[in-house]
């Protein structure tokens, strides 16, 4: 593959984590203009192949090319000088400095006196304009959604090089459908200046709309590479995951037979609800064996209302009932106790602890319950934890290993194991698929069906309606921070897109 | 398939073995250029000779490192110790003396037994519990008043001596009652108190973190408090744990510290003992940021850095220059436990290592 019009090629590169072969012998080559899908499921090894591209990890062997000659990547600084331009999976931006900082960051204007301030907010606002983002960027990075924060990390990487190599490493796992759109719409303007763009995702959906070649990785193997509109998605998903996907059908069967529970006892009910400036009031019940969908645009406030029911936030008016107990003090260990769990949105801040092992965060709420002095034996939290990254298929060498070094999506289910572990009777899932492979996704959603019929209930957070519709007995629809319509499970797609855009 | 890791690397990433590595420099130094130092001798049935005194000198700051450590691993850090360590020896000496109030208090007066009736368990008891109580401040002011930690126990480090002059009505106490010099002098089996001492306070820190959840807890706080929120842990009462704790270490700390001397100054009792204490938790490896710690490897940190000052004194070195050699300790430490240091000295082992594989 000597194609002239590579601007990229990565050649037989090889990269091994202690008990990981993480890729082995990967061939990977990139065109000017084009927007390349980098695929695979969970710990496939996208995200180690663009680390070895943008110098975070050093290749065991293997060769690289930009524009025909061999260069050895060796920081990511040294990267970007290369014209390689990256915004990671995890957000790596600083959360407590504005948005024109972070932005502008080592690259501010000056004037005699120092950093030019007002220019360089004027720089950073038009910058987030051309994404048709209009932010006060003097306000902290901090106090916009995850969503505004990807996209100030995507026009950080814009403005600080003029690069030739674009690399989007899951860009769209937090963004909605707009925001989805806008990112689209500025991915097409970059390729037509002919920048090369790498894409990892996992959502096929786009992988169709925007892409013109895929390459997919299967347990750090290369695969292939094909052109979009020769490889029909069945086949795609079967070169991902090596075997052909029938759960998805299971799930919306297991769906069917479990439908009707309004009658039955309900474990949390909320009464007007609300905090000020957060959410207001709301009605809000979930019975035994249900799950209830929650869908909205982004900042619609439906992870407020979960942090309200688990007691992250303390409401400041109505009352909450969690089976038929009122509850007055609102904290997380109360709701551990009450049987509540949250798998929060923000893996990386609210989720995990990179630094402690997998057995460990697995365990620690279940060990937040016992307490201090009800210590789980080490046997046991082995035991505890290698139970369940076996049933979630967590692709890790050891429980030992660090949370921190396992791939986005295997941490989730971390996390969504830690849970799991407290045997909760109430189930607050927050995007709990976002960055999750479409085989673990169907594996996630069937989960969820499984503990319905168990008797237990789940409130389920989804930016992707499909999912929310596949598994929900009942949708609550929110916009603006109030709760805008409530529908049965069997309701279309179309009145639910267009209650939420407020059409409704 | 458990762990693949090389023997050599998983030995170099062992907490224990930068500390262990430092200290056995040291040793090997004094080895050659100071052939006394090892040598033990054995008077009225004890153990006598340097490195004695090195495990005695070094008890306090073993002890007071211990709670330390632990503050360190919540992501605090606790800059009152030396004042704790004043108040609680100074609340001994005050139960000790006889005349209990009397701003007048001859020699004579204090020197005589008989006049001391306040049994040892008791002066014992006050001096820990003095000590626990500032610990308890400290962590409810950074815990439930939410003021930086830095801050919070700054309060007490710039008040604690004052109260201790107080409580000692601005004298420094000489105290003549013989049992309470056992601490810092007795000997049990032929081996210095304060060794016992050390080793069950770090035993009962051992069995706290090790063998109840606290220890995971508090590494879960340290590295990432909101997380540990969100899964149910109370962040508040780990880090009141841990500040309690750590001003219950000053205190039995203040009792060997009171006893080596016989008498308490509230001026000058463990003066920087929070400096020190601070840099034998690094020299262990503990993140100055929170999170994994490990006791043991914090107490070899106290143990370097009293090794580390005999040595300098037995060469003769003036405290003034003293001070200037910790420093250069210091540096030559925080260096070697940079990013930087560590990526070269993986990258020279490393190296090694690879030629080994291709040579197999
Ligand atoms: N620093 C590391 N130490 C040890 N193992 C690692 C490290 N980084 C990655 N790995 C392992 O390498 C494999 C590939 O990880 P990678 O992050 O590339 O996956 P990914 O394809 O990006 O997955 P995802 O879709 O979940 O983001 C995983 O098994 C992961 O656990
Ligand atoms: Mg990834």
């Amino acid at each position: 593959m000597t194609d002239s019009q590579n601007i990229l090629s990565m050649n037989r590169i090889k990269k091994s984590f202690p008990g990981v072969a993480a890729l082995e012998n990967v061939d990977f080559s990139l065109r000017k203009g084009e927007v390349h899908a980098l695929i695979g499921e969970n710990g496939a090894g996208k995200s180690t192949l663009i680390k070895v591209l943008t110098g975070v990890e050093h290749p065991d062997s293997g060769s690289i090319e930009l524009d025909g000659k061999p260069v050895q990547v060796r920081s990511p600084q040294h990267s970007q000088e290369l014209g390689i331009s990256t915004v990671y999976q995890e957000i790596n931006l600083c959360t407590n400095i504005s948005v024109a900082e972070n932005i502008m960051m080592g690259f501010e204007p000056h004037n005699f006196f120092g950093i030019d301030w007002k220019k360089m907010n004027a720089l950073a606002s038009e910058a987030m304009k051309r994404l048709d983002v209009d932010i006060d960027v003097t306000q902290s990075l901090g106090n916009f959604s995850v969503a505004i924060q990807q996209m100030v990390a995507i026009v950080r990487s814009l403005e600080v090089a003029s690069p030739k190599i674009l690399i989007l490493d899951e860009p769209t796992s937090s963004l909605d459908v707009n925001e989805t759109a806008h990112l689209f719409g500025v991915i097409r303007k970059l390729k037509s200046e002919g920048i090369g763009i790498i894409f990892i995702t996992h959502f096929l959906d786009q992988v169709y709309e925007i892409t013109d070649r895929i390459t997919v990785l299967r347990n750090g193997k290369l695969v292939g590479t094909y052109n979009t509109t020769s490889l029909p998605r069945i086949e795609l998903i079967g070169k991902m995951l090596g075997r052909s996907l029938t759960e998805l059908d299971e799930v919306s069967k297991a769906k069917q037979k479990n439908e009707q529970k309004k009658d039955t006892e309900s474990l949390v009910e909320a009464k007007g609800l609300g905090l000020t400036g957060s959410i207001e009031a709301i009605d809000f019940e979930l019975h035994v064996g249900e799950v209830v969908g929650l869908a909205g645009l982004l900042g619609s406030g439906r992870t407020e209302i979960a942090n309200l029911i688990f007691g992250i936030d303390t409401p400041d008016k109505g009352s909450l009932k969690i089976k038929g107990k009122k509850i007055n003090h609102f904290s997380p260990l109360e709701s551990l106790e009450n049987g509540i769990a949250l798998c929060p949105e923000d893996r990386k801040a609210e989720g995990i602890v990179g630094d402690l092992t997998i057995r460990e965060n697995i365990i620690l709420a279940l060990q937040a319950r016992y307490g201090w002095f009800k210590f789980i034996a080490t046997q046991k939290q082995y035991e505890i934890a290698e139970n369940y990254i076996k049933l979630l298929g967590i692709a890790t060498p050891s429980a030992d290993q660090l949370v921190k070094n396992l791939s986005g999506g295997n941490q989730q289910k971390v996390i969504l194991a830690r849970w799991l572990a407290t045997d909760p009777q109430v189930f607050i899932l927050d995007e709990p698929t976002r960055g999750i492979d479409v085989g673990a996704k169907a594996e996630i959603q069937k989960l969820v069906l499984q503990l319905a019929q168990e008797g237990k209930s789940i409130i389920f957070i989804s930016s992707e309606l499909e999912e929310v519709l596949r598994t929900s007995h009942r949708i609550v629809v929110l916009r603006d921070r109030k709760k805008a319509a409530e529908y049965s499970g069997d309701v279309d797609d179309h009145t639910i897109i267009q209650t939420m855009a407020g059409i409704l | 398939m458990k762990n693949n890791t090389p023997l050599f690397k998983r030995v170099r990433e062992n907490r224990l073995f930068w500390p262990l590595v430092a200290l056995s420099l040291i040793f090997i130094f004094n080895a050659i250029f100071s052939p006394g130092f090892f040598k033990l001798g054995i008077l009225d049935g004890h153990l006598y000779g340097n490195l004695i005194d090195v495990f005695n000198n070094s008890a306090p700051l073993m002890l007071v490192a211990l709670g330390m450590t632990l503050v360190i691993a919540t992501g605090g850090v606790d800059l009152s110790v030396g004042a704790v360590i004043a108040i609680s020896a100074a609340m001994g000496a005050v139960l000790i003396n006889p005349v209990f109030g009397n701003e007048e208090i001859t020699n004579a007066v204090a020197a005589d037994p008989t006049l001391t009736n306040t049994p040892l368990w008791l002066v014992v008891v006050v001096t820990l519990v003095a000590g626990t109580l500032c610990g308890l401040w400290n962590g409810l002011l950074v815990s439930r008043a939410k003021i930086s930690p830095m801050v919070a126990t700054l309060i007490l480090m710039v008040a604690g001596r004052g109260i201790a002059q107080l409580i000692e009505r601005g004298q420094i106490m000489t105290v003549y009652y013989k049992p309470y010099h056992w601490f810092g002098n007795g000997f049990i089996l032929g081996l210095p108190v304060s060794i016992y001492i050390v080793a069950i306070v770090y035993a009962i820190a051992w069995v706290l973190v090790r063998k109840t959840s606290i220890g995971l807890f508090i590494e879960s706080v340290g590295l990432n408090a909101k997380s540990s929120y969100y899964s149910g842990i109370s962040e508040k009462n780990v880090k009141l744990f841990a500040y309690t704790f750590c001003g219950f270490c000053g205190a039995v700390a203040g009792l060997i510290l009171g006893s080596y001397i016989h008498a308490i100054d509230a001026n000058n009792i463990g003066l920087n003992y929070e400096l020190d204490a601070i840099f034998a938790v690094v020299i262990g490896g503990t993140l100055m940021s929170g999170g994994r710690f490990s006791l043991l490897a914090s107490m070899v940190g106290a143990l370097i850095i009293w090794t580390f000052t005999i040595t300098m004194y037995i060469f003769g070195v003036p405290a003034n220059a003293l001070l200037a050699g910790r420093a250069v300790l210091v540096l030559v430490v925080i260096l070697l436990y940079s990013d930087y240091a560590r990526r070269i000295l993986n990258r020279i082992f490393e190296r090694k290592g690879l030629q080994h594989d291709t040579a197999n």
